[in-house]
């Protein structure tokens, strides 16, 4: 049983739903989004992903039609939307504040887009109907939007987007306001609705958990660039750069001058009274190239003795432990002073770890486990 | 007593000392005869406290249901009222809108300037304004200089007169609910409408005009209420086609020296003011319970 991978970024012969071509966007001298070039392709979930003031509401402004692009052009469908107001765009936007009108019950606030189309009346109970089972919230219907809680409200702001069957759908921190474990629910019930309607969706988050896990296809941006687009897997094994392995998860950067040794494998010398870090790397060095070794604290093992089979291992002793139930994190001080961070399942109960603070321990790794990156 | 207790009750003795007591002392004088004494009705205190009540009827009250000058008073009142508080509302909802989107930085200024005429005294304003609308006054002397008349145009002493000085004096009253209901209003809730297909203008009249509803109703009382016993505005710049209750109060009282009558024309006015102020409390109270 083979499956087709959903790919379409990587089929020359698609073509993109929306395309971003050399996009400036700026509000007086800002620069809010610097000549920026970007494909999204039909039913892709894709997130926009950045601190706060990178662009990425601005980019999803500019899709909805509230903000116009300053030079270069944007299309959605091969057509160039730049004149089109924003109720004449076959997009729908989720807005972070959810937008409700307070004055309209569950069932107008789906109903609104519809009856703005002059539909007839049949074809929008069908709707509305429709649009509240797939969210569940038939029981709802003739309640005020602040006589249901935050969870409902979030659903009836993603049904009215959605009751017009948008072309595509942006979707503005949907879960910011939740709390965490029903934010969690809400991202598997979005992949669902995604799946089910079909719809583009185009997601603004700050929350790198949750683009990792929605998204077909992520975005990092800052300062009005898009510094990578990948898949969440790609993003998280392959980061481009410093920023992008720092900006997803947590990361140790070591930084060094590379020499190389062998066929894509090089020696990272870092400090001297370290060894040279042995890692395989894609991208070419010159010999004393400034590199810098992004590696992930889970693919750092950490043992009381010295591992046998490690390309690179080095002593040091635990300064901290953080304990998340599921995972330890361990801060393991080199004696030169510089702190690597290494994390372990915690298969075993706590009484039986044998590894505390202060103690003398190994981290090891392979040479492959780690990214290195120039900038 | 806590001290809880008695903070609750100073308003209720504040409106019992000042509203309650005086009231019953008018609706007491209503019940009374007139008589060219001081004061001047019958009977007094001096008459003894059972004598005083027992003399006590509504002929006035009977009175003002038999000259059609009183009730035509109140009618022409509540029609003045009623067209200078839409007049208001009219003028008033723009700028309260302006306000609103204005940038934030302009907002604290803007404020001001709607509030600065109250740094005037109300007197000197409404004679500014028969200095400005009388036959020589600027506005004619404007249009004059402009060649856009030949003959002076007759506002003072209309009732055109007095509706722009109702709505001169009133739009600050209009204009400051109006303006906390748009500026508590989510801007993205106008986006959302033009987001799912209303034009601006669709957008404005679905969504901005029904969430500032209780800042136009509670707007609209501020006015309509003082204006309906408007006194000052109608005697300055009003005509003597002009009929105000208030003005009839006030002639009942100092020109023809008849407290009882005045006294009834009061009470009567203050019996149709309360429908008005309790639909407005209402209002209010329904708001709050919609924002908690």
């Amino acid at each position: 049983m083979s499956q087709t991978v959903f790919a379409p970024w990587e089929d020359p012969n698609e073509k993109p739903l929306i395309r971003f071509r050399n996009v400036t966007k700026r509000f007086g001298e800002f620069v809010a989004i610097d000549d920026l070039t970007l494909d999204i392709y039909a039913q892709e979930f894709f997130a926009l992903l950045g601190p706060s003031g990178c662009g990425k509401t601005t980019m999803m402004r500019m899709l909805a039609g509230f903000e116009t692009v300053t030079e270069g052009v944007i299309e959605l469908a091969g057509q160039d939307i730049g004149q089109v107001p924003p109720n004449e765009r076959a997009v729908n936007m989720m807005f972070q504040s959810y937008a409700l009108f307070p004055h309209l019950s569950v069932w107008e606030n789906i109903a609104f887009g519809l009856k703005r189309d002059k539909k007839a009346k049949p074809e929008i109970d069908a709707r509305v109907e429709e649009m509240l089972k797939l969210v569940r919230l038939e029981k709802f219907a003739q309640r005020k939007p602040h006589q249901i809680s935050g969870g409902q409200r979030q659903r009836v702001a993603l049904a009215r987007s959605l009751a017009k069957a948008p072309k595509l759908l942006l979707l503005d921190e949907p879960l910011g306001a939740l709390d965490k474990k029903l934010r969690q629910d809400t991202q598997f019930e979005l992949m669902d609705i995604q799946e089910t309607t079909g719809t583009t969706f185009v997601i603004v988050t700050h929350d790198q958990e949750e683009a990792m896990t929605v998204a077909s296809r992520v975005a990092v941006m800052d300062e009005g660039r898009v510094i990578q687009v990948a898949t969440p897997a790609s993003i998280y094994e392959y980061p481009n750069s410093v920023y992008v392995a720092d900006f997803i998860g947590d990361v140790n950067i070591i930084e060094g001058h590379a020499s190389a040794s062998g066929t894509e494998k090089y020696k990272l010398n870092w400090v001297d009274s370290q060894a040279p870090i042995i890692a395989t790397s894609q991208t070419s060095f010159a010999e004393g190239q400034k590199a810098h070794l992004a590696i992930r604290p889970e693919k750092i093992r950490i043992s009381s003795e010295k591992p046998e089979d490690a390309e690179n291992a080095m002593q040091g002793k635990v300064l901290d432990i953080a304990y998340l139930g599921n995972l330890s994190t361990y801060h393991v001080e080199l004696p030169g002073g510089q702190v690597i961070k290494a994390q372990t399942a915690n298969t075993r109960r706590i009484a039986r770890r044998d590894i505390t603070w202060e103690d003398p321990v190994w981290i090891s790794w392979n040479a492959t486990a780690g990214v290195m990156l120039e900038q | 007593m806590t001290r809880r207790t008695l903070l609750i009750a100073a308003p209720y003795l504040w409106l019992l000392v000042l509203f309650f007591a005086p009231f019953l002392i008018v609706l007491k004088i209503s019940l009374s005869d007139a008589a060219l004494a001081i004061p001047p009705y019958t009977p007094t205190i001096k008459d003894g406290v059972g004598a005083m009540f027992a003399e006590l009827d509504f002929e006035n009250f009977v009175f003002l249901t038999e000259d059609d000058l009183y009730w035509k008073a109140y009618f022409s009142s509540f029609r003045i009222a009623l067209v200078s508080t839409f007049l208001t509302l009219l003028v008033g909802y723009p700028i309260a809108y302006g306000m609103a989107k204005a940038p934030d930085e302009w907002r604290a200024t803007l404020m001001m300037l709607v509030i600065l005429p109250f740094w005037t005294s109300f007197l000197i304003r409404v004679y500014a304004w028969m200095g400005i609308l009388s036959n020589e006054g600027l506005l004619n002397q404007l249009l004059f200089w402009l060649g856009l008349i030949n003959e002076p145009l007759v506002i003072l002493n209309t009732n055109l007169a007095v509706y722009i000085g109702i709505v001169y004096t009133y739009l600050p009253f209009m204009i400051l609910p109006i303006y906390a209901a748009l500026d508590r209003l989510d801007p993205s809730l106008d986006e959302a409408a033009q987001d799912l297909g209303c034009t601006r203008t669709q957008a404005f009249w679905l969504v901005t005009i029904p969430l500032s509803k209780n800042g136009i109703v509670a707007g609209s009382f501020l006015v309509f209420i003082p204006a309906l016993g408007e006194f000052v505005i109608p005697s300055l710049l009003g005509g003597s086609g002009t009929l105000m209750i208030g003005k009839v109060l006030w002639e009942e009282f100092f020109n023809n020296r008849d407290w009882p009558v005045a006294s009834a024309v009061a009470v009567i006015l203050l019996l149709l003011l309360i429908i008005p102020i309790v639909l407005f409390q209402r209002n209010q109270q329904k708001q709050q319970e919609a924002e908690q």
